[in-house]
């Protein structure tokens, strides 16, 4: 039993919550957009149409998550199986390849990725999906390992010695204590999908992304500007989604302090 | 109990342990005694087969380990280490269940049996139960580590230079504990240190080895009194292994009745010769009274007679 | 315990060979079109050895599979492994060598619409072979630096015989787009720099701060995270109004170039995001500097600023650089991105390829800025590999 639980999510402390407050801001914004008209149209006077209606917000935002979701929960599923099976007898021997293709998604943009579905899968939701989830796969395959590996040797040995099997290994002692790490690179593949999701707009996606895109062409400020606010809401609550999660999952557990420095892809 | 028989390891072309022929009693405390690098710990984890061994054979109750299967093997057998290993994600109770929990224990025994352990750890359950390791000090921390080793009721405790990395008030509180819980449960173990004193504190019988080859194997005594070879006078200490022979015998045949008035100077009953003579060099003097628990004079010694056979 | 079989060989090499085989003969290795619209004729790998190179080529692929089929029942034996990385770069240039032949041979000289493309098969044959050898390098276990050296020297015989290539509509393309990459390039690595030298300076700035007075670390962390989380096309476009007004203001600035669009909140927007690695790492890098080096350094009467510049940030600089490589190879990614707001740079040729479905303009600016990344990543680890080799 952890030391501090986190405490429950009753109704009434949502809305005391910064989560609760963006998700709230988010939802209004979603499908209250066109009831902006006014407060738009007083900011951009010169814009004939200050405010995006061409589709639904609301939609947006959930093909929008509907992307991210499905193409996070592919990768973190392809990520997390890749790693541990590098903890098997078998799997020991992929892990220098393993290791090569997580740094390599430290280097390679994933708009790059995305660039380069294109040609191989065409225009549309399927290159963004595959290149979402390629690059989802990445931060969370190396956030798998480099969790594995911060299990401490001695703890490893001693559970090894009081005869736990190799599964008993994995399930009691590798995952629990690889658990701060891993849950730190899913969450960082999950902000980085949202906005690479955005930019799946350009390959023909639908998603929260076409707003800015379709203000940027036209040269309506006020289209990017109720994009990017979504966009960026939905990026702020997620991350403070992840902290809560983290909270419940591991309470006062901090992550070990020698993380490799993340840097932001998207 | 466990016997080695011609055991050897080769390890990447060097041999590591050769010819080890060694057989562990049941119920002693065997001290595997010996400088760095000479396969002492190496020698434990066979026994465990945490490393396996080349040539020969390790039989345990008359049976080869190798026909075990391992992890039955391991679960009993007790295993501390100098770094704990300790679980930080469980608490000190969680942690000490863990192989009564592998064993399928039904939870109220398990639950017994760790209060049990902690209290013979010296250690208040109801204080420590719920801490987890990063709340403990390094010595509670080693006391949670051979209560977790000791829980399952194992045939031998394996311990590998537990208290090396202690400061020596801990290490030698913690010292005491261990030949108190040896007394008092009779179990078998098998410890590692290169640490001559601790060696000749705790041990029924002493394995010296260097190289990977046994030097000698004996008493405290019969190391010191009669060492094998020059390693082994060295290595026990040529210059003050006669003061460390004086640390191995008690004070009580020593004891006479007193001649005159009590000395100034009192020596518990129960100290050792060592104990006296550096009470004498302190005080400059070369009679103490000899006093009991309730420090009623007993008798008196002097430094003459503790020289006598 | 003896090994098991998986355990004794090279399954990963195992693998590689087994998929190679299976590319080789189910994808195609070019495609053949007489225009651009069409997708073209897929060609084989059996296609262009048999009848062009004869019997000799197909015996340099049965002489390959037989090392690499001895390299895998020998994992450990580094003649091998070093054979099997010459082979993989021999591999590299030789499959250009390869589609550069056979276009050549197939395109009429007056013909300025056919065009052969590089196939799915050849791009995967060039990934497993530089993927086996990156393998045998890690397996030859040498120094980081020593392995980044073979890591670069695998592209050389490729990059060697480039110009055997120039038939393939890849090099075509280049070739009548060359006026437009290189400035691109030019341009990309100008926002870069514009970006990450100033996030240095503010950075250092910052985290020497951030040391002295408490309440300033929670305070930044708390907003250079913040940025971090919302995605860069969000702060790009969110940038776009407040610049956009300041131009209106002050006239001045707009002539200076400082507008909405373009490269003002491109690179206010990358500064932003570079300072976060920056920071965090300058301040790592300061902290893990010993108070009782600080001291003595004071007890000698340096002032504050000299004890920085002379003490602390030496010490600090080799956790630094693991920061400012994130930076810049960060930034270098989303360079790419700010080319939707007008920034130019080799974003620019990318989304205009990707919108006139250019497939090959797409593949010509997203291989430079993998490649400045990479080049930047390696630049990085060889100077922290250099730094801590221990001085004699």
């Amino acid at each position: 039993m952890p030391q501090t639980r986190a405490r429950p999510l009753n109704a009434t402390r949502l809305w005391a919550h910064p989560l609760g407050w963006s998700v709230l801001a988010l939802l209004v914004l979603a499908y209250g957009l066109p009831h902006t008209q006014p407060l738009f149209a007083a900011l951009f006077p010169e814009l004939p149409r200050p405010v995006y209606l061409q589709e639904p917000m609301a939609e947006l935002l959930w093909q929008h998550l509907g992307l991210v979701l499905l193409s996070s929960t592919a990768a973190v599923t392809l990520a997390t199986s890749a790693g541990l099976a590098t903890t098997r007898q078998t799997g020991q021997a992929f892990k220098p390849l393993m290791e090569t293709l997580a740094n390599m998604g430290q280097t390679i943009p994933p708009v790059a990725v995305l660039a380069l579905a294109v040609p191989a899968v065409g225009f549309g939701e399927w290159p963004a999906l595959i290149a979402l989830t390629l690059f989802g796969v990445l931060p969370v395959l190396q956030a798998t390992l480099a969790g594995l590996a911060s299990v401490p040797p001695a703890v490893l040995d001693s559970a090894r010695a009081m005869g736990m099997s190799p599964r008993q290994l994995l399930m009691e002692v590798q995952i629990p204590l690889a658990l701060p790490l891993w849950l730190a690179g899913v969450r960082v593949s999950v902000i980085v999908n949202i906005g690479t999701a955005a930019i799946a707009s350009t390959v023909g996606a639908k998603t929260l992304g076409l707003p800015i895109l379709t203000g940027l062409s036209g040269f309506n400020t006020a289209y990017v500007i109720q994009g990017a606010v979504m966009v960026g809401l939905l990026a702020i609550a997620t991350d403070l989604a992840f902290d809560r999660l983290a909270l419940v999952l591991h309470g006062d557990r901090q992550a070990p302090a020698d993380q490799p420095i993340k840097g932001r892809w998207s | 109990m466990i016997s080695f028989q011609r055991v050897s390891k080769c390890h990447e072309g060097v041999a590591a342990i050769t010819d080890l022929n060694l057989h562990i009693q049941a119920g002693e405390l065997l001290v595997l005694l010996g400088p760095s690098g000479c396969g002492k710990s190496t020698v434990l984890k066979m026994v465990n087969r945490m490393v396996s061994h080349d040539g020969g054979e390790i039989l345990f109750n008359g049976k080869n380990i190798n026909g075990f299967d391992v992890q039955d093997l391991r679960r009993r057998m007790g295993y501390a280490i100098q770094s704990t290993g300790l679980f930080p994600h469980r608490t000190v109770a969680q942690n000490i269940a863990t192989v009564p929990s592998l064993l399928d224990w039904e939870p109220r025994r398990v639950q017994a049996r760790v209060k049990d352990m902690l209290t013979l750890l010296a250690m208040d359950p109801k204080e420590f139960s719920h801490r987890l390791p990063h709340q403990l000090s390094g010595g509670q921390q080693q006391r949670v580590g051979v209560a977790r080793a000791l829980a399952a009721d194992p045939d031998v405790l394996l311990m590998d230079e537990p208290f090396s990395a202690l400061d020596p008030v801990t290490r030698a509180a913690l010292q005491l504990s261990l030949k108190e819980i040896h007394r008092a449960t009779g179990k078998t173990i098998l410890f590692v240190t290169h640490d001559i004193d601790e060696a000749l504190l705790l041990a029924t019988r002493i394995a010296l080895l260097k190289q990977g080859r046994l030097v000698q194997v004996g008493t405290p005594l019969e190391l010191l009194q009669q060492p094998a070879n020059d390693f082994a006078a060295d290595f026990l200490g040529r210059s003050d292994g006669g003061l460390k022979q004086l640390s191995l015998r008690p004070l009580a045949p020593h004891i006479k009745a007193l001649e005159g008035a009590p000395a100034l100077h009192t020596i518990s009953h129960t100290a050792t010769l060592k104990e006296t003579i550096s009470l004498m060099a302190t005080h400059r003097v070369s009679v103490l009274s000899v006093v009991d628990d309730h420090k009623a004079v007993l008798g008196q010694v002097q430094a003459a007679d503790l020289l006598e056979n | 315990m003896p090994l098991s079989l998986v355990q004794r060989c090279n399954p990963v090499l195992a693998l590689y060979l087994a998929l190679a085989m299976g590319a080789a003969w189910s994808l195609p290795f070019l495609r053949l079109a007489p225009n651009r619209l069409l997708t073209g004729e897929a060609i084989y790998l059996r296609d262009v050895l048999l009848p062009h190179g004869g019997q000799g080529g197909a015996a340099w692929l049965l002489v390959l599979a037989a090392l690499l089929c001895v390299a895998i029942g020998l994992p450990k034996n580094r003649a091998f492994q070093a054979g099997v990385m010459v082979a993989m770069a021999c591999s590299l240039a030789g499959a250009w060598l390869l589609a550069g032949h056979f276009a050549r041979s197939v395109t009429p000289a007056d013909n300025m619409y056919a065009r052969t493309t590089l196939g799915s098969g050849f791009w995967t044959l060039c990934a497993l072979a530089w993927m086996a050898a990156l393998d045998a390098i890690h397996r030859l276990q040498l120094s980081t630096l020593q392995r980044l050296l073979l890591q670069g020297a695998l592209w050389l015989p490729l990059l060697l015989l480039l110009h055997a290539g120039q038939h393939l509509s890849i090099a075509k393309e280049y070739a009548n787009h060359r006026d437009v990459l290189l400035p691109a390039l030019l341009r990309h690595l100008q926002i870069v720099l514009l970006a990450v030298v100033p996030a240095l300076g503010l950075g250092l700035l910052l985290a020497w701060r951030m040391t002295r007075v408490p309440p300033w670390r929670t305070a930044v962390f708390t907003v250079l995270n913040v940025i971090q989380t919302i995605p860069s096309i969000a702060v790009f476009g969110l940038l776009m109004g407040p610049l956009a007004w300041l131009a209106l203001q002050w006239p001045s600035l707009g002539h200076a170039g400082i507008s909405g669009l373009g490269m003002a909140p491109a690179v206010l927007a990358l500064l932003m995001y570079a300072l976060l690695p920056i920071v965090r790492s300058a301040l790592a890098g300061l902290e893990q500097v010993s108070q009782g080096t600080v001291h003595a350094a004071r007890a000698m009467g340096m002032s504050q600023r000299q004890v920085f510049l002379q003490v602390e940030l030496p010490l600090a600089w080799p956790v630094l650089l693991i920061g400012l490589r994130t930076a810049l190879v960060q930034t270098i990614g989303l360079a790419a991105v700010s080319a939707l707001v007008g920034a130019g740079g080799l974003g620019q040729i990318m989304f205009d390829g990707l919108y006139s479905a250019a497939n090959e303009l797409v593949m010509l600016s997203v291989i430079p800025i993998v490649l400045l990344a990479t080049l930047a990543d390696t630049f990085f680890k060889v100077l922290g590999a250099l730094m801590r080799t221990p001085t004699k």
